[in-house]
């Protein structure tokens, strides 16, 4: 393994670790949010939160860049306040991983949610706990399945992102250059050795996660009721 | 209350890790970041190490295709110098300022007809390709390659482009071409002589390359753009490139070095 791939594999566990994490914290209220309203708000959230899951994801890059470039309104407020760009920096990939792994965090967590129910809630209510007390003491734990496979997901899809880290990362190595682009990289130059190499990692890895997910969601059955 | 899975202080540790894990972009001041069209980059990588081991200045190299490095300049990307695979690009961005040189061609492509099956293609590739035995082969798209242009230009000069018209196998870049003909799509095609020579041994086979007196000259253009004017690792990569050392290399790498260092 050469020291540039072994780079790219760390940066791209950085950047899926860090999206998780911070995807986890956005999606739950959402994900509950989503679950439980009545607003008719929702025809119009839901769907945008699904929106990656569909769009091409050089589409998605397109846009991104546009918006996290020095000219754009996001990469424009980031370079008066820091004086860095925003397009081409870790930052800016995190910002792009977090929209386009949106829909694999809230989801599953959306769908525990919704079999939790209020039932528990309500109970928890009128023996008086706060909503956040009831919702972290009560809800949660109860959907822990689904913040299993939301991070679990979140994290194995941002680990194989091409499209959008493609357009938006600028392939600097050490600072943007993430797995997939190393393997394109290798296919372009005809290193196939190299490019099979991390292409099997990412293969297996994948196929693991998969069967993770799946071997939780058999054995335990949901709590709920 | 002890039952909580996101309690506040962790919550807030969370926050810390995620802000700490993308603030850690450092900020080197003598290294350079250079873009270079896909075509170029483990030539660039071996110049970079000879230039690093001449000058003691660090050059990192970033690839991508012509056409989207181009777009990421214009966006903002943080890179000094661009060596692109066309004249078109670096043109216009010296046309628009973003440029600090005039573009100057740093290597020439030569074209190579191919076959990686040894002793296919004879030493006079023309009489050969005039023979029209090839029942396919593959180019690169002459709408979106210089390669694929120079291919058409050069079956158009031996005046058999109506022959070979019909048995084009079409890559939309000069590498497909070449994994058209490796994966067996067509038994030879136009391919780069770069590509040629750094590709595996057994993949070598036989080919011919062809005289660059039959196609417009596949000029690759290098400019300092307006982040590394000052950069003595930016200007002095442009530099090397022009040197007796930076020229061998090239040379070695299957391209025709720039005029300026015969």
């Amino acid at each position: 393994m050469s020291p540039g791939d072994l780079s790219a594999i760390l940066l791209t566990l950085k950047l899926a670790g860090a999206t998780s994490i911070i995807l986890i914290l956005i999606a739950t209220p959402l994900a509950w949010w989503l679950a439980h309203t009545p607003s008719r708000l929702r025809w119009i959230i839901e769907p945008a939160v699904a929106l990656p899951l569909v769009l091409p994801p050089t589409v998605l890059g397109f846009y991104l860049l546009i918006l996290l470039g020095p000219a754009g309104a996001i990469g424009g407020a980031w370079v008066q306040l820091t004086g860095e760009t925003l397009a081409f920096s870790f930052s800016g990939l995190l910002i792009a991983s977090v929209i386009y792994s949106l829909p694999f965090a809230v989801q599953p967590l959306q769908t525990a949610f919704q079999s939790v129910g209020t039932k528990h809630m309500e109970a928890a209510a009128t023996l008086g706990a706060s909503p956040l007390d009831a919702f972290m003491t009560v809800a949660s734990p109860i959907a822990i399945r689904g913040y299993f496979t939301a991070a679990v997901l979140t994290f194995a899809h941002t680990v194989g992102e091409f499209g959008v880290v493609l357009m938006v990362g600028g392939n600097i190595p050490d600072k943007t250059r993430m797995i997939s682009i190393a393997i394109f990289e290798h296919v372009e130059t005809l290193s196939y050795t190299e490019a099979h190499r991390l292409s099997i990692g990412l293969l297996i890895f994948s196929f693991l996660v998969l069967m993770a997910v799946t071997i939780l969601n058999r054995r335990t059955p949901v709590r709920a009721g | 209350m002890t039952r909580h899975i996101l309690s506040l202080p962790a919550l807030s540790l969370l926050a810390g890790i995620v802000t700490g894990i993308a603030g850690t972009v450092p900020a080197q001041a003598a290294e350079a970041t250079i873009a270079v069209a896909a075509n170029f980059s483990s030539t660039a990588d071996k110049l970079a190490k000879a230039f690093k081991a001449a000058s003691g200045e660090t050059v990192v190299i970033a690839s991508g295709s012509t056409g989207q490095l181009y777009a990421q300049i214009k966006q903002g990307a943080p890179f000094d110098a661009f060596l692109a695979a066309d004249e078109a690009r670096p043109a216009l961005l010296h046309k628009d300022g973003t440029a600090t040189t005039a573009p100057s061609t740093y290597a020439t492509g030569r074209l190579a007809l191919w076959s990686p099956i040894p002793d296919t293609i004879p030493e006079d590739g023309a009489a050969f390709l005039g023979q029209a035995e090839l029942k396919r082969i593959a180019i690169a798209n002459p709408k979106l390659a210089p390669y694929g242009l120079a291919a058409k230009e050069s079956l158009t000069a031996l005046d058999l482009w109506q022959t070979y018209k019909t048995r084009i196998v079409m890559g939309q870049n000069i590498a497909q071409a070449f994994q058209i003909v490796a994966a067996g799509g067509a038994p030879a095609g136009f391919v780069a002589l770069s590509q040629l020579l750094a590709a595996p041994e057994d993949l070598h086979g036989s080919h011919w390359t062809v005289p660059m007196d039959l196609h417009t000259p596949i000029r690759q253009d290098a400019v300092l753009l307006k982040r590394g004017a000052g950069n003595p690792a930016a200007e002095g990569f442009l530099a090397y490139l022009t040197s007796p050392a930076g020229c061998a290399i090239i040379r070695d790498a299957g391209y025709q070095p720039p005029d300026t260092c015969k």
